[in-house]
């Protein structure tokens, strides 16, 4: 089946939610993508994307463009929280759990789900900031807050830098996890709340605890996230937020069928994995590997953080921004 | 780079095989051990029962309340006097929820009871109260009687908890709008009646005689019906152990709550 706008979302969602990604037949790609894999396989191109990557590996150029925009979104929404009561500039009140953005509600989705589940009674401020952020994340993507907005993000990517620098010289290994576990423990604490009538899972959401101790300095509930990250830097890579955080979940889901996303240009891809090495997500880019693509330009799926990493790395722009509706396609493939 | 699917060596497989194995194992202990640890909060609140916080004007019933809050801090934020505190881990299940040391810095409504319960996302600070006269949040008893300078038929000279005491409360003789320091609101009273004199609740406390002797001096304070359980008296009393504090009731889990 060539992939539409159906089929290209319930494999994002099912790819979300833990299963590994199917390599495509024939019958899987669109004409164009099977053209296109054709002049790939032949000899001379071959050779020329062999050189292509020989040259590409020499010349050891490095680009943290979007990283440094991201830790400087990451640390400005932080710190406008702080800022907003300690400075008393009144413009983010609260914390990311729920807060006052210039007087308007906003509610964070997972926080808002557990309490609703827990205390089985809604308010209308809330449905309004839970509308709220839902509307935007439904525009920019949904985990795109996890890599642009949340601070344990931050703190998880320096101690993957470190957990990579060890592994490097083989002190540490990376123990892979199965992926649904983030889906069994998302039903485990959505049940959890309904059941018990508490909101178990924010007592130890990284997310909350940082935030109030930037705020508030409620800085005890740190010794949960030291730990977390403990785990991370000797034991299993981004551990939290690829196995475990519901909250990425929740955002993933929202922000399914966002129209700013990333686009793999398959056109210009030399396949050699650089963006998969350093993803959060990498299942997401698995059309990023010869012969795994259906079309010549693919969105990438909902698990995507919107982090942009692959962007930094990739030598030849493969992978770019898109926003559906405005960038021009090549390929109708709505 | 090559494309087609070569069968696997069966000994490939086998070590594939128990990898596979191992990483569903470790997915298993690393999410019950996320699961318990998120329980042993509830643990903490269920076994310790220890004395229940007092929360901030408007708080439902506690059970409720732990769910219903978002644990987002507007209500710290809003507090002109700075009486609302965010729990720690150390708070269990609680972790987030805001709560008042009354002893440190009571409510004494110098916003006039709505702004923390205005700046509530969730109704966990129940909008159904706007007054201060229909706030609860709990009752202030006499625990140590024979510590009250009253009873003792005792004065009291200086400010109420020494020069050295960071807590405001609002005098509205001096400024019907901002709170003063009470280090700097020195007494000299024949008989101490600063649980009556400062509480902000209109006829929630009173003196009364402690025997029918017109000559016997002392009194003891009396907590009425209309009492709020805010704290001022408890903030207030001059009395090393303190006399007079806040007791908390939680009524236990109810399903349909105090909401609304």
């Amino acid at each position: 089946m060539t992939p539409g706008f159906l089929s290209r979302t319930l494999a994002g969602l099912a790819q979300m939610f833990g299963r590994a990604p199917a390599k495509p037949g024939p019958d899987d790609m669109t004409p164009a993508m099977r053209d296109l894999l054709a002049f790939k396989k032949t000899p001379d191109e071959r050779k020329r994307r062999k050189e292509a990557i020989k040259a590409e590996r020499e010349d050891h150029s490095t680009s943290n463009k979007w990283r440094w925009r991201r830790w400087a979104s990451i640390v400005a929404l932080n710190g406008l929280f702080v800022a907003s009561y300690w400075l008393d500039l009144q413009l983010v009140e609260g914390a990311l759990t729920a807060s006052r953005v210039v007087g308007f509600h906003f509610a964070d989705l997972n926080s808002s789900l557990q309490l609703m589940l827990a205390h089985k009674h809604v308010v209308i401020n809330l449905v309004i900031g839970v509308t709220t952020v839902a509307l935007l994340y439904v525009l920019v993507g949904g985990r795109t807050f996890c890599s642009w907005v949340c601070p344990y993000h931050l703190v998880s990517e320096l101690a993957e830098m470190l957990h990579l620098r060890l592994a490097e010289k083989r002190l540490v290994k990376d123990h892979a996890l199965d992926r649904r576990l983030r889906v069994v423990l998302f039903v485990i604490f959505a049940v959890l709340a309904f059941v018990s009538g508490y909101t178990l899972f924010e007592t130890i959401s990284p997310v909350g605890i940082l935030s109030r101790a930037l705020v508030y300095g409620t800085v005890v509930s740190l010794i949960w996230v030291a730990l977390l990250l403990l785990v991370e830097i000797f034991w299993a890579r981004r551990f939290w937020c690829r196995y475990v955080c519901p909250i990425g979940l929740t955002y993933g889901m929202a922000g399914t069928v966002a129209p700013v996303r990333i686009l793999h240009v398959a056109e210009n891809c030399l396949h050699e994995g650089k963006c998969r090495d350093v993803c959060l997500v990498p299942h997401v880019l698995e059309m990023t590997k010869l012969g795994f693509g259906r079309e010549t330009e693919t969105p990438v799926g909902p698990d995507c953080t919107r982090c942009a990493m692959c962007l930094d790395v990739c030598p030849t722009g493969a992978l770019r921004f898109d926003i559906k509706g405005l960038t021009r396609r090549s390929e109708a493939a709505e | 780079m090559t494309v087609e699917q070569k069968p696997e060596a069966p000994e490939k497989r086998l070590v594939k095989g128990g990898e596979e194995r191992r990483r569903l194992l470790r997915s298993v202990v690393v999410g019950s051990a996320v699961v318990c640890a998120s329980l042993a909060g509830l643990l903490d609140h269920r076994l310790a029962h220890a004395a229940p916080r007092l929360r901030p004007p408007g708080a439902i019933d506690e059970e409720d309340f732990l769910a219903a809050c978002i644990k987002c801090g507007q209500c710290v934020q809003v507090c002109p006097i700075r009486a609302i505190e965010l729990a720690d881990l150390t708070d269990g299940i609680g972790n987030g929820v805001p709560y008042i040391v009354a002893r440190d810095q009571a409510c004494d409504f110098s916003c006039d009871a709505t702004q923390c319960i205005l700046a509530c996302p969730t109704g966990a600070l129940s909008h159904s109260v706007d007054k201060k006269e229909q706030v609860k949040m709990g009752v202030a008893k006499l625990v140590d009687a024979d510590a009250c300078l009253a009873r003792k038929g005792k004065g009291w000279k200086g400010p109420a908890r020494g020069t050295s005491h960071h807590a405001v409360l609002r005098y509205p003789d001096i400024d019907r709008w901002k709170a003063q320091p009470i280090a700097g609101h020195a007494y000299d009273l024949d008989l101490c009646d600063l649980c009556v004199r400062e509480c902000p609740i209109e006829g929630a406390i009173a003196l009364e005689p402690v025997s029918n002797d017109p000559a016997d001096r002392r009194r003891t304070p009396v907590v009425k019906a209309s009492c709020v359980g805010c704290g001022v008296c408890e903030m207030m009393c001059p009395s090393d152990p303190l006399a007079i504090r806040v007791e908390v009731k939680t009524t236990g889990r109810t399903y349909g709550g105090t909401h609304g």
